[in-house]
């Protein structure tokens, strides 16, 4: 069970602040959709959560530990492209992961320690339902089997934070449905906590268990550049296979109406 | 009627329009020839088909009356030799070198500007230093070649190293991967067909710096032959030498282009 608590979080390039004092725990077992304006911040905020990018001020903990400073194998991640090697079949994709992990030196598993590395991939080729697949390159895959893959690659490492940066934006509705089935039931599984960057609200609410949303607080041309955004609200979702929702919210729950009208 | 644009030749066409070009080479050379010949049937600048088979024959059939070689073979695998030494150390070079300063901070700022420079000294001017510090003999006829195209692999396999998307750089490190075991699962394999590319592309020039290191020093090898025979105005023996090189050089680049689609075949999947 991971906790993730953000110690009032500054995200600055040069003189442009792009975020600012964010400031949030998470409950354990959460899955956090990260809402806001194109620019907001919300892809870097992920950035930081991932390693790829260190906060200018203020601290990420996991667990009470901060968080290295690069990405590491206990935060798995899917990007809305090239989450995927393309030069690797689907098995080979999640197969990686392990062999990685055992091989220092060559990065290759032989003989029976490979035929485990392939059960369980295989395994976890099935749970996003691409065991037909797994001979293929991502290249011959559709949008939608490629972000399964790579939720599939992401989660052979069993990792404590999941983070997905508009992973189904690519993606028709009809597919996008059918992998959000798939991304839940496996987060129930797994009992990660999973944050999800997207832009769109039904989405957000649809998958998560609570939602914040990034915006800048100032908006004149003159004040664009000292002010970053920070949370304007932040929304737990009550859903009855989701009866836990205790006192996340910074913002006071009638804001959500006034979130749906925004879109 | 249709725009030009939009038409398009069928197969029979196609396979003519390829062919005229050729032939129209052929048929000027054969107009030239004939009116020279007619003036001065001694006429060394355009010979003649006859002579021109003649001269194949002595060169590729019939061994030397001097040295009993069969000139043609000897050059051929004399210069074969050495491009293929030449490329070989230049791709592993090339490679090494290129991915390092394409993948890593550390060697993109030692390397980058330095290769940069190194690039755009002309190959040939560096020739006499070459001949004086690896004597005449084959050393410095690998090195030429090696010293002109290294520069360009490593420049281009850089590029082409940056061009992968950083989320897989930092996928693979999501999934526990060293900088090591990146290079070595991610990089090198992605890699391998645009180095092969990139080889492909430099053989022009690596047939250039040969030819060239033969011209002035080497007992023999092709570009050794034609300048020999420059002196004697043998174009008999040098236009089917020349159209020998170019099939060299084009049958090499076919080879390459197969083994490439053969042995990276992910690269061509899904494209239909």
């Amino acid at each position: 069970m991971t906790i993730v608590t953000v110690e009032n979080v500054w995200k600055s390039y040069g003189n442009q602040i792009v975020l600012e004092k964010i400031s949030f725990e998470t409950a354990p077992k959460s899955f956090i959709s990260l809402v806001g304006p194109s620019g907001c911040g919300k892809s870097t905020f992920l950035k930081m959560l991932l390693g790829d990018e260190a906060p200018t001020k203020g601290r990420i903990l996991i667990d009470g530990t901060p968080l290295v400073a690069e990405p590491s194998p206990d935060r798995g991640v899917v990007f809305q492209k090239y989450s995927v090697f393309p030069h690797l079949t689907a098995l080979q994709n999640v197969m990686l992961g392990l062999e990685l992990g055992a091989a220092p030196c060559l990065g290759r598993l032989f003989g029976r320690k490979r035929r485990e590395a392939r059960d369980i991939s295989r395994h976890m080729l099935q749970c996003v339902g691409l065991e037909a697949a797994e001979g293929k390159y991502p290249a011959e895959l559709s949008g939608g089997m490629q972000q399964r893959l790579a939720i599939a690659q992401a989660l052979v490492k069993k990792p404590k934070l999941l983070l997905l940066d508009e992973p189904f934006g690519a993606l028709d509705p009809g597919i996008r449905a059918g992998v959000h089935e798939i991304l839940l039931s496996l987060w129930h599984e797994t009992g990660m906590t999973v944050f999800m960057v997207t832009h769109d609200l039904s989405e957000a609410f649809k998958l998560g268990t609570r939602v914040i949303a990034f915006d800048r607080r100032r908006t004149r041309p003159e004040e664009m550049e000292a002010f970053g955004a920070t949370i304007t609200f932040d929304l737990p979702v009550v859903r009855p296979s989701n009866p836990q929702p205790k006192a996340e919210a910074g913002q006071s729950p009638a804001a959500a109406p006034k979130m749906a009208a925004a879109r | 009627m249709r725009r030009f644009i939009n038409r398009h030749p069928d197969t029979l066409s196609r396979l003519l329009l390829a062919a005229l070009p050729f032939l129209l080479v052929f048929i000027a050379y054969a107009i030239a020839s004939e009116a020279r010949l007619a003036v001065n049937p001694d006429d060394k600048i355009l010979p003649g088909w006859s002579t021109i088979e003649a001269a194949i024959q002595r060169m590729a059939f019939l061994p030397d009356l001097r040295t009993g070689d069969y000139l043609l073979l000897t050059d051929t695998m004399a210069s074969l030799g050495r491009l293929a030494i030449g490329v070989a150390i230049a791709t592993v070079i090339g490679g090494i070198v290129g991915i390092l300063q394409g993948l890593i901070p550390f060697f993109r700022a030692m390397l980058a500007n330095f290769t940069s420079v190194v690039a755009m000294i002309p190959p040939l001017a560096v020739l006499p230093i070459l001949f004086i510090a690896f004597g005449l003999g084959e050393a410095s006829k690998i090195v030429l070649i090696v010293v002109g195209i290294v520069p360009y692999i490593i420049r281009d396999l850089a590029l082409r190293t940056e061009e992968i998307p950083h989320e897989e750089i930092i996928k693979a490190q999501t999934l526990g991967a060293s900088t090591w075991q990146i290079i070595l699962r991610i990089v090198v394999p992605q890699m391998m067909p645009r180095l092969i590319d990139s080889v492909r592309l430099s053989l022009g020039a690596a047939w250039l710096y040969l030819i060239a290191a033969e011209a002035i020093a080497a007992e023999s090898g092709l570009g050794y032959r034609i300048f020999l025979m420059r002196r004697y105005l043998a174009m008999d023996v040098i236009l089917p030498y020349v159209v020998w090189i170019t099939f060299l050089a084009f049958s090499l680049d076919f080879i390459l282009r197969v083994v490439q689609r053969i042995a990276f075949r992910w690269m061509y999947r899904g494209q239909s």
